[in-house]
């Protein structure tokens, strides 16, 4: 006869709201379990994705994710130049903040090397990849834009030709894939006054230098376009992405671009390990840390129950000793209420969790290594948990039963 | 030792604390229980009855003195000859004030436990437990919890749990305090009975001179000390 089962028949009502109230406490636990794995995920996902066997950024810096990096566009044509290199993009990466429908609408802007890149290697859900050079852009779903939405982005607005998936940044932002001049006119829009009064300002230094009152005709100049102004040049991008070509060495490719003296370079294992040491790391260890106290709280939450319960049943543990029952009845009688509690509360955890965390903002991701990771954790803290009751338990005397 | 006995107490004491806050709850009890015999242990509260009652069953030692069971040293003094809670399972049945059932479990379910536990098949248990109920009357209120039985219908299957192993002994403690007085005296005939048919030594304490005739023999205690003992019959 299951004593642990005809208790919890007795008692279904109040073993209910215990193992929802157990269910929901795990539930936190697997949900900290799945942020957590959402940020590593989130922060490395675009460096898996984008394919890049090698990222030159400028020197001295961990960019163009964990930093700020800044390099000169003519890098891509130099880098192409280095032997066992089969292709180079141009990566430009910032993100902005607008205003959409009274609601703040962060984008991270994600500039790709047309015509090399349109987009091909992106999980499209509906739409098409880039077709132009301007005016295109594929959003995550993240965004919540709509296929052909237009929106405006500085002075130019952008068509959504494509709609993708599970491109996030890591900051938790859904990403937006421009061509690289497109993504650059984002990122440098200034407005009409803020152009009025640089022009204005180049030429007040033009006139108080030697060289304005030398070459009177540089003063015109001041009035031009930016970009048209040989001295000032392109603005600049976040870095380059090297594909190695088939067979070649990515180390020798590495290790000739780092003797350049104007750019650092790194492997996508390097960039992984910059954002996972790096940017990401103290919110990863603090919500590491977050987890194992909610555990360890999970595991006294638990073991009060399971003390409770067995106070509960101390005038029937005693009866049951008095008539005869082994040590190893009582044991059994206690240790599989905990497992049973421990087993349909992860159940509950992992159903709920199923239709809830879709539901965060930020991604939480379970993965199958970590569930099962949390059973074998959730079946210690039942076992562990039900020392306290069993300790209990075989502490009554028989007399208790006659009381 | 003598074999005719089921129970026999040899001079036992049983002292709580020492020096000034000692207190002897019985001294130098000697009783014999023939197999089939039903004895009364009666007295006024604190003079002891439960003390002995407790020693016998074995979940309180005596300080000193021997208890024998149907014929094999069990407990001298309070050095335990054999596995209590074995012993305890294969030859002792209790009955208390308090019917004592388990909450959680069926009339049926509260027998079959104890025979469950004495290594009886679950099926064989539920035959045997369903017998037992049938013999007692409450056969019809198996499938009940305790809680929906009445005082005398738990006190049944109370008894049918005590019998369920065919003890050597059986041990009630105020069997008949929570019933009325015509329910209370079936349940001492009920003893009666079940000592004759299943050859056990039968040990009631009791508060009720009602039904003393039931008794084949009465053993009074006051302060721990058997003050006087009678028999109805040989």
């Amino acid at each position: 006869m299951n004593l642990a089962v005809k208790d919890i028949r007795h008692n279904l009502g109040r073993f209910a709201l215990t193992t929802l109230g157990v269910g929901m406490l795990l539930m936190v636990v697997m949900g900290m379990g799945g942020i957590y794995r959402g940020i590593v995920e989130d922060a490395t996902l675009l460096i898996d994705r984008v394919g890049a066997d090698l990222w030159i950024v400028q020197r001295s810096t961990r960019g163009p994710f964990a930093e700020l990096s800044r390099v000169n566009p003519n890098l891509v044509y130099r880098a192409r130049s280095v032997p066992g290199v089969q292709d180079t993009r141009e990566f430009v990466y910032h993100t902005i903040q607008r205003e959409r429908e009274g609601k703040p609408l962060r984008i991270a802007v994600l500039g790709l090397s047309w015509p090399t890149d349109k987009g091909e290697w992106l999980p499209l859900v509906s739409g098409r990849v880039l077709a132009q050079n301007h005016f295109e852009m594929i959003a995550d779903q993240t965004l919540g834009l709509a296929l052909h939405e237009r929106i405006r982005l500085g002075k130019e607005t952008y068509t959504v030709v494509g709609l993708t998936t599970g491109m996030i940044s890591s900051g938790g932002d859904g990403i937006a894939f421009f061509t690289v001049s497109d993504a650059q006119a984002i990122q440098f829009d200034t407005s009409g006054e803020a152009v009025r009064l640089e022009r204005e300002s180049r030429r007040s230094r033009g006139e108080r230098s030697g060289l304005g009152a030398k070459q009177p005709t540089l003063l015109d100049q001041a009035a031009r376009p930016s970009q048209e102004i040989a001295a000032i040049g392109r603005p600049q991008i976040s870095a380059v992405m090297v594909t190695a070509a088939p067979g070649a060495n990515v180390d020798d490719i590495a290790r000739t671009i780092s003797g350049w003296g104007d750019v650092s370079v790194f492997t996508a294992d390097g960039q992984r390990e910059l954002l996972l040491k790096g940017s990401v790391e103290k919110i990863r260890r603090q919500i590491g840390l977050f987890r194992s106290l909610l555990t360890i709280i999970a595991a006294i939450i638990m073991a009060l129950i399971l003390y409770t319960l067995t106070l509960d049943k101390i005038h029937s543990i005693a009866l049951l000793k008095l008539i005869g029952a082994p040590n190893t009845v009582i044991l059994g009688l206690i240790l599989q209420q905990a497992l049973v509690l421990g087993v349909l509360g992860f159940g509950i955890a992992y159903a709920i969790g199923q239709r809830l965390f879709p539901m965060f903002p930020r991604r939480v991701i379970l993965t199958h290594s970590d569930l099962l990771q949390l059973g074998a954790i959730v079946l210690g803290i039942s076992i562990a948990s039900s020392i306290l009751g069993i300790w209990k338990a075989l502490r009554v005397s028989p007399n208790e039963a006659l009381s | 030792m003598n074999d005719h006995f089921a129970i026999t107490t040899d001079n036992i004491t049983k002292i709580y604390g020492s020096g000034n806050t000692e207190v002897v709850a019985m001294r130098d009890v000697s009783l014999n229980v023939r197999r089939g015999e039903v004895v009364a242990l009666l007295g006024p509260s604190g003079s002891g009855k439960s003390t002995v009652l407790t020693a016998i069953g074995l979940i309180n030692p005596p300080t000193s003195g021997r208890v024998i069971i149907n014929g094999t040293l069990v407990l001298d003094g309070p050095v335990a000859r054999t596995n209590l809670r074995s012993f305890r399972r294969q030859h002792i049945g209790f009955v208390f004030q308090k019917s004592n059932l388990i909450p959680f479990l069926t009339a049926l379910e509260n027998v079959q436990i104890a025979l469950e536990l004495n290594d009886l098949s679950p099926s064989r248990a539920r035959t045997r437990a369903l017998e037992l109920l049938d013999q007692l009357g409450v056969a019809d209120r198996a499938g009940n919890l305790p809680s929906m039985l009445s005082g005398g219908q738990q006190q049944r299957v109370a008894v049918a749990r005590a019998l369920a192993n065919q003890p050597s002994i059986i041990l009630a403690d105020e069997p008949t305090a929570a019933l009325d007085s015509h329910r209370g005296r079936q349940v001492m005939e009920l003893f009666a009975q079940v000592a004759r048919d299943h050859g056990a030594g039968v040990i009631v304490v009791t508060h009720d001179h009602r039904a003393l005739d039931v008794f084949d023999t009465l053993y009074e205690m006051e302060d721990g000390v058997v003050t006087k003992s009678s028999s109805h019959a040989a």
